[in-house]
């Protein structure tokens, strides 16, 4: 060979290395045109989101006098307090915060400032305090939904005041309660606490998220445990025949329905014909545990499926039955692929919106449910219902909505990433 | 002197779907023997390994013929307890094959689902026993709570051996159990062999002719599903009666 023959490249030889550099190049640009996308999506997604996270409190004055006396409170139950009429009191007491305004409908614009339930909010801190009560006491109270806009810098303005939802005076008293240092953010626990509501600055994820979780377990005792055994039987114990592959080709394609079709079979029978009750979670995580059976199924007879004939071997050759082979060795190498399988479909199902629709967990739900027999929603069609709402405030919820679905699936798909990455027997 | 016959096998023929494996194989294997078969890749000799304690059984398109017969009991009968016979007839195959589970465990798996102990100490007793049959303990003693994968190739075989010998066979079948081995792991199984043979009747599925000269005092020899044939292994090697065997020991094909 001659010496330079190793480094003189040939035409031939170009054109390969060009073709392999190219085909690099391509991979780069979907890789990072697929990266550019979900960024875009995030960034649009948070920081429309996060000003959900935190609302906007009023300071106020109240005197007690009296007829409202702080003494009468200590021998009073919550409850009690909780059914007293305050309404004229605390609406008098937050017209005194502003002596300079005597017109009537001036001092109904400054009530507007404030949230609808400025009278729960009130008693709430009576409660709180009934013991160590003064016979004036500062307070924060929720400020509207307009107000925490504005706050917020979500609304401009600058936008010509008769198409702007907040009025000049009311401004100028915003202004002012700024200048005095009157208002303040704070972490919107409610937010997380709450159920739906017409009034945007009350209106929360809670029911949402406590329909989410009811739906979610229904779905895990349904699915999982009939996936396994499901699976285990086809892979394991089912003779091959035409009956068997007849199932395998419908379970494959069940998991390629459009989930929509799920919906109406949840309308049709479990809704119409066994009249289960409408809109509860119940009847939603059995629609949906259809949906992820097929999932994991899949999921649980590739693992098996990976588990080599070798163990099945040495376990049958010490004399084991097919049961016990199956069970001691074979189902516990599977299981982590298995539950893997499932996690990812929960975590598919708990974005699923489409067939809650068509079951009536799309209503408008203020009680946070308390079983899965209650009426509620979950977390992609509160998103949803939020989105349809006139109100800007609702805007940032939606978004925020989205934010914690997101959070879940992602952390979903990383404890299944960490379930395969740990428990994974490799061979 | 010889052996009493442990295993005997009239007119044997298996089918996998259309296809024949074996046909009409006869063959006599005596106790605490070691008796090698060896022959061509595809011959039949490890679907004939599999007979014996009806390994085949899973397979679904496999279908057995003629009789085996062990202490002059047909396994094929149908009253007959697949999961006791092989608690009679032990297997340890060509790769290692321990469960991913401790070693101890691995020991004590078979045992504990025949209700051989009755109590831990029995229990731990048995695995300790099996463990020392197999030429291992020595090596695992302090470490018995590692799982049996952890091993090297040479003592995970030694493992598959001592739970195979766990559930105190008669007989145990070796299908080709060093072709995974180095040389020294391979000089170690051969040895142990030698030592169970003096409890156990032993038959050997190998690819090594030297192998089969060295350990087993019979040899059979299969050629596309035919046992061509069966006799003392130094006859086997030096004055065969048949051209075909000839031609495999000297090397001519296979």
């Amino acid at each position: 060979m001659n010496s330079n023959s190793l480094k003189i490249s040939n035409e031939n030889l170009k054109r390969r290395l060009n073709a392999e550099r190219r085909f690099k190049f391509y991979g780069v640009i979907a890789i990072s045109l697929a990266l550019i996308f979900v960024l875009i999506l995030f960034t649009n997604i948070i920081s429309k989101g996060y000003s959900a996270f935190y609302r906007t409190l009023i300071e106020i004055k109240i005197e007690f006098n009296d007829k409202v006396q702080p003494e009468m409170f200590k021998q009073m139950s919550d409850t009690e307090i909780n059914k007293l009429d305050l309404y004229s009191f605390s609406k008098k007491n937050i017209y005194s915060n502003f002596p300079d305004i005597e017109k009537k409908s001036d001092k109904k614009k400054i009530i507007k400032l404030f949230s609808i339930e400025f009278e729960e909010e009130i008693k709430t801190y009576i409660n709180k305090n009934k013991n160590n009560l003064g016979n004036t006491i500062n307070l924060y109270i929720s400020a509207s939904d307009d107000i925490d806009q504005i706050h917020k810098g979500n609304y401009s303005r600058d936008i010509p005041e008769e198409r702007r939802r907040v009025s000049n005076f009311q401004l100028s008293i915003y202004d002012e309660l700024v200048g005095q240092n009157k208002v303040k953010f704070e972490f919107n626990l409610p937010f997380f606490s709450r159920g739906d509501s017409r009034e945007a600055e009350l209106a929360g994820l809670g029911g949402s998220l406590i329909g989410s979780f009811f739906t979610m377990i229904i779905v895990l005792l349904l699915s999982f445990p009939f996936g396994l055994f499901g699976a285990i039987y086809l892979e394991e114990f089912s003779k091959r025949n035409r009956f068997t592959d007849f199932i395998e080709i419908n379970i494959n394609n069940l998991a390629a329905v459009p989930s929509i079709v799920f919906g109406l079979l949840g309308l049709g029978i479990l809704l119409n014909t066994f009249e289960l009750p409408r809109s509860t979670a119940l009847v939603g995580g059995i629609t949906l545990s259809l949906m992820t059976l097929p999932t994991i199924i899949i999921a649980t007879r590739a693992s098996l499926r990976s588990v080599p004939p070798s163990i099945r071997e040495g376990a049958l050759a010490v004399g084991a039955s097919k049961v016990q082979t199956v069970m001691h060795h074979v189902v516990p190498l599977a299981l982590p692929g298995s539950i893997t399988g499932t996690i990812i479909g929960i975590a598919r199902a708990l974005g699923e919106t489409a067939p809650l629709l068509l079951i009536g967990m799309v209503a408008f739900i203020v009680d946070v449910p308390s079983s899965p027999l209650d009426p509620s929603t979950s977390l992609p069609v509160q998103a949803y219902l939020w989105n349809d709402s006139a109100e800007r405030a609702y805007e940032e919820k939606t978004s925020a909505a989205i934010i914690i679905l997101l959070s879940f699936l992602i952390l979903f798909n990383l404890i299944a990433v960490f379930i395969r990455r740990k428990f994974e027997t490799k061979w | 002197m010889e052996n009493k016959v442990k295993v005997c096998v009239e007119n044997l023929n298996v089918h996998y779907g259309e296809k024949q494996a074996l046909f009409d194989v006869c063959m006599d294997i005596n106790q605490n023997e070691i008796t090698a078969l060896i022959g061509p890749s595809g011959c039949g000799k490890s679907t004939f390994l599999r007979c014996l304690n009806r390994m085949n059984d899973v397979i679904d398109i496999c279908k057995v013929e003629g009789s085996i017969k062990i202490d002059g009991q047909n396994i094929y009968d149908k009253d007959i307890q697949v999961e006791k016979l092989r608690e009679r007839v032990g297997m340890v195959f060509q790769k290692p094959n321990p469960f991913p589970k401790s070693i101890f465990e691995n020991v004590a798996y078979g045992p504990r689902i025949h209700g051989l102990a009755k109590d831990k100490t029995e229990l731990e007793e048995i695995v300790h026993t099996s463990l020392k049959k197999a030429a291992i303990f020595d090596e695992v003693k302090d470490r018995l709570d590692e799982t049996g994968t952890s091993l090297s190739g040479g003592q995970q075989q030694r493992l598959c051996i001592a739970r195979a010998i766990s559930v105190n066979p008669d007989v145990i079948l070796m299908d080709e159990p060093c072709s995974a081995l180095d040389p020294i792991a391979t000089a170690k199984i051969e040895a142990l062999m030698e030592d169970l043979k003096k409890e156990y009747t032993i038959i050997i599925v190998t690819h090594s002719m030297q192998q089969a000269a060295r350990v087993s005092k019979k040899t059979g020899f299969f050629h596309l599903g035919n046992l061509i044939e069966v006799n003392d292994t130094e006859t086997i090697f030096s004055t065969p009666a048949n051209d075909k065997t000839l031609d495999y020991v000297t090397g001519r094909f296979g």
